[in-house]
């Protein structure tokens, strides 16, 4: 009876005793990360396919512009030009249709498989041939399925020339082959994964071009080289040995997916992570304050707006289109919800790109605003709904603008949803004010004149669902003028044209467009080298070390 | 009668007993996984996201979004989908989840895992604690003790479990650095650790590899004590009521009578009966633990299978939230089941009968 008891009471004792004893003992000395491994916190949760023919989205941008090369990238030091990669040198035909790139002697994949004109061909030919989302920024040149061998090909082993259907502004043409659905695959290595395909009228070939392999493989020749993508959980990249241009300082780098911001913020202040990648602005605060850590910043091709639907007739009057930019705080955002994360901008292009504008003419104004109700016949007021993502920065940035368009006597109504629940409506046209961000495809002012200030057709049926379009605007002209900048060689001069463009933007479109995009990290201060880039793409992990 | 053909009378009856119990589990389970089936299919349907947008987000082209609608076979009518959608569940086919590209049982085979390491430890963390505290609050009855258990499991039950989740990182991992930080292992380990069953612990005890099994300790305990302690909450309460039943009883006057024990009288007699209904408690609740609780593999980033098909809904990723549901499914019903069988063990009357 007593032993029973005993036994009992010292069973339950033990188990307590043995459970505080191990979280004593754990006590460890301050945690650091391997010397020769960078570790980043990112939300990656939003990465489906590492194929960079198929994958359009923006932490996948990071990893391919990291481990694959491209035959022209973006000039860091000005952003409105390109610069050599892969190719040596390039030429343009007088007629202004013909491309050619003069490759690199030497050129290795990391596989050890050299790279030639025919690798660079290949890959264009799977991008179209798959045809996936960001297939048209090649195919928007006169390109599909049916002519790619013949429009993008190797001349001989070192020449690759590419041709176009109109005479378009070179700058353009450049500037969309340093997006990353150009990046050059070993075609090699990529063709020893082939897996047959039975043709249908949706796609018309008899393999996949190594797609199935390639969503999780790697086939590059980038500063790294993909090791391993376990979605949801990590991205893991080693130095690649081949590579063309300076090596990479560190032996490799390991995103582990965090989606808190104050979670990535404990890991970082620990010595878990090296940056923290998604940090909200009161957790930058604490950063700020502490002795070992950092942060840095760099503007984003990314806007902020809000746009008012044409279909509604009260936002449909020009006064009111206009009176909605006098009605939002943009001193009061840029010092509390977008603190260190947005940067007032109210043109459509963002700063950076050929032609961008960085005056902002608007202020908060409601007097003015009202005189414009008035005269649009509204002097009371209406009451209208709004579309909002769940989340920051555009709940606060919503009910700042429910607060200041309510001074001018129109009641808003947030209806608050879930990001591609709102976005659905809004692709439907049933929205009346959405508020949302439009990050640019590529490094070209084309990219967001052909979206804002584009629509080529304004009925239900229209097939190109432009933001003017779903904005229901209907603007022929702007569209024909947008369609003029494509084809205007002299770089200046289309600068010129886009200026144009955003200045009507500014005046008359029913787009608010608030800010431009800030990406920030918080890093550990014995990091050297790391620099965010001016796009997703460009965010070069190489130059990083650490002391 | 002789005492043979009693047995096997005996023994025919329970073959009966046992064939009718089987049989309801199977109507049971049947009828629950059609549900399960249309519910996920309906909510697929009606909440407000266009599926297509999952798979391409929002920049694709016209073009791309119409031939992967098709693809999806999206196209087709409400019912020719429906038919298509349980004919491939029932063939175990639970298709590719578009977030990760893999085919569903792949992710969940992982997802799994992580979540039943933390959900089994977290069980026995709230039984270990919860059910002596239980006991000791039914014994004390009013007394400060009963007071203080009390305090505990509301504060258990109320406070959210994020939020605490949150102040024990503060608390044990960024100030204290007992436990490490949200994940399951350290990134060091992330080269030198092949999991073979997906539980890291036991995985890292059979190959002996004693300084990973340390390091998925420091990682999961924290996570695990937060699920505990929210088990804890409710299992000391079920414990106490079903104590204070227990002691109510005139066997526990007749054992007291007898000059036994008062020790003996509580952990040998009233909490011997006791455990019958404790066991389905225990196991209902960790099989809620099991459907993974999402706000704890938030905080701690841990790739559990609350966490997988959250996103998967918010994403209208229909497949992986079918796929998960199912599986969640089966676990439950096992569960039940398994709780039913040991109800059976447990309870001398059950035999019997």
């Amino acid at each position: 009876m007593m032993m029973e008891k005993l036994a009992l009471r010292s069973r339950i004792l033990l188990a307590g005793a043995a459970m505080s004893a191990l979280l004593l003992a754990g006590a460890p000395a301050g945690a650091v990360t391997p010397a020769d491994t960078l570790v980043e916190g990112f939300a990656i949760d939003d990465i489906i396919s590492m194929d960079p023919g198929e994958a359009f989205e923006l932490s996948t941008a990071e990893v391919t512009g990291n481990t694959y090369d491209l035959l022209v990238r973006l000039d860091l030091s000005d952003t409105s030009k390109v610069k050599p990669d892969l190719a040596e040198s390039w030429t343009v035909s007088d007629d202004g249709l013909t491309y050619t790139f003069k490759l690199k002697p030497g050129l290795k994949f990391a596989s050890g498989n050299p790279i030639t004109a025919a690798d660079v061909a290949y890959s264009f030919e799977r991008a179209v041939k798959l045809d996936k989302s960001p297939a048209f920024i090649i195919d928007q040149f006169g390109i599909s399925g049916d002519n790619v061998t013949e429009k993008a090909k190797a001349v001989d082993d070192t020449t690759f020339q590419f041709t176009v259907d109109k005479a378009y502004a070179p700058s353009f043409v450049l500037n969309c082959l340093s997006a990353t659905v150009a990046s050059v695959v070993d075609a090699k290595l990529v063709k020893e994964h082939v897996a047959a395909v039975t043709p249908s009228a949706d796609y018309k070939w008899d393999n996949d071009f190594g797609n199935a392999w390639l969503k999780t493989g790697y086939a590059g020749s980038g500063a790294y080289k993909l090791r391993e993508w376990r979605a949801n959980e990590a991205v893991v990249m080693e130095r690649n040995d081949n590579y063309h241009g300076d090596k990479a300082k560190l032996a490799r780098v390991i995103y582990r997916n965090m989606k808190e911001s104050s979670a990535q913020r404990l890991a970082l202040e620990a010595g878990d992570i090296d940056v923290a990648r998604n940090l909200e602005p009161n957790d930058l605060d604490a950063i700020a304050k502490n002795a070992d850590l950092t942060s840095t910043s760099a503007p984003k091709g990314t806007v902020y707006y809000i746009s008012l639907n044409q279909k509604n007739p009260n936002l449909a009057k020009p006064e009111v289109r206009q009176a909605f930019k006098y009605l939002v705080d943009y001193d009061a955002l840029s010092t509390t919800i977008l603190k260190g994360i947005g940067e007032i901008h109210q043109s459509f292009l963002p700063k950076g790109d050929l032609g961008a504008v960085d005056d902002n003419p608007f202020k908060l104004d409601v007097a003015k605003a009202k005189e414009l109700l008035a005269k649009a016949g509204l002097p009371d007021g209406f009451s209208v709904t709004m579309d909002v993502r769940t989340g920051q920065p555009t709940t606060g940035m919503a009910e700042s603008i429910q607060q200041t368009l309510g001074q001018a006597g129109i009641k808003l109504e947030i209806i608050p949803g879930d990001g591609k629940q709102t976005l659905t409506k809004y692709r439907a046209r049933n929205h009346d004010i959405y508020i949302g961000n439009w990050g640019q495809d590529y490094f070209d002012p084309n990219s967001n004149a052909q979206t804002f200030a584009s629509n080529p057709d304004n009925s239900d049926a229209g097939k190109s669902h432009t933001l003017a379009w779903r904005n229901a605007w209907d603007i022929p002209d702007l569209t024909k003028e947008t369609e003029s900048a494509l084809l205007e060689k002299d770089a200046g001069k289309r600068a010129d044209m886009y200026k144009d463009l955003e200045k009507k933007i500014l005046d008359t479109s029913p787009f608010v467009i608030i800010h431009q995009q800030l990406e920030v990290a918080g890093l550990r201060k014995n990091l050297k080298g790391f620099a965010l880039g001016p796009s997703f793409d460009t965010n070069f992990v190489g130059p990083v070390s650490k002391e | 009668m002789s005492a043979v053909e009693n047995e096997s009378g005996r023994g025919s009856a329970r073959a009966v007993a046992l064939a009718s119990s089987l049989g309801r589990f199977l109507v049971i389970a049947i009828t629950t996984y059609l549900g399960l089936l249309a519910v996920t299919f309906f909510i697929g349907r009606v909440i407000p996201i266009d599926p297509v947008l999952a798979v391409l987000g929002d920049r694709a082209p016209a073009n791309v979004v119409e031939r992967t609608r098709r693809e999806m076979g999206l196209d087709l009518p409400l019912v020719e989908q429906f038919y298509i959608y349980v004919k491939n569940a029932l063939s175990g086919d639970f298709g590719t989840s578009v977030l990760t590209t893999n085919p569903v049982m792949t992710d969940i085979r992982r997802a799994l895992p992580a979540t039943t390491e933390l959900a089994t430890l977290g069980t026995l963390i709230g039984a270990l604690f919860g059910v002596p505290l239980g006991v000791l609050a039914a014994v004390r009855r009013g007394s400060i003790i009963d007071q203080v258990v009390r305090v505990i499991g509301l504060i258990g039950y109320s406070v959210p479990i994020f939020w605490l989740g949150l102040l024990g990182l503060v608390l044990f991992y960024a100030k204290l650095q007992w436990v490490a930080f949200p994940a399951r292992l350290d990134v060091v380990y992330e080269y030198t650790f092949t999991p073979i069953t997906g539980f890291y612990l036991l995985d890292a005890a059979m190959q002996g590899q004693w300084d990973v099994f340390w390091d998925a300790f420091r990682h999961i305990i924290l996570p695990a004590s937060l699920l505990g302690y929210f088990s804890l909450a409710y299992i000391s309460r079920m414990t106490r009521s079903f104590m204070l039943n227990e002691l109510a009883q005139e066997y526990i006057v007749a054992a007291r009578a007898k000059g036994l024990s008062e020790t003996r009288i509580i952990w040998g007699h009233a909490l011997r009966n006791a455990a019958v209904p404790m066991v389905t408690v225990i196991a209902l609740s960790y099989a809620g633990l099991l459907e993974g609780s999402v706000l704890t593999e938030t905080v701690f980033s841990w790739p559990g299978i609350g966490l997988y098909i959250t996103n998967s809904l918010q994403n209208a990723d229909m497949n992986a939230v079918l796929g998960g549901t199912i599986v969640i499914g089966s676990v439950f019903i096992g569960i039940n089941l398994l709780s039913d069988l040991l109800y059976r063990v447990l309870d001398p009357r059950t035999k019997s009968a």
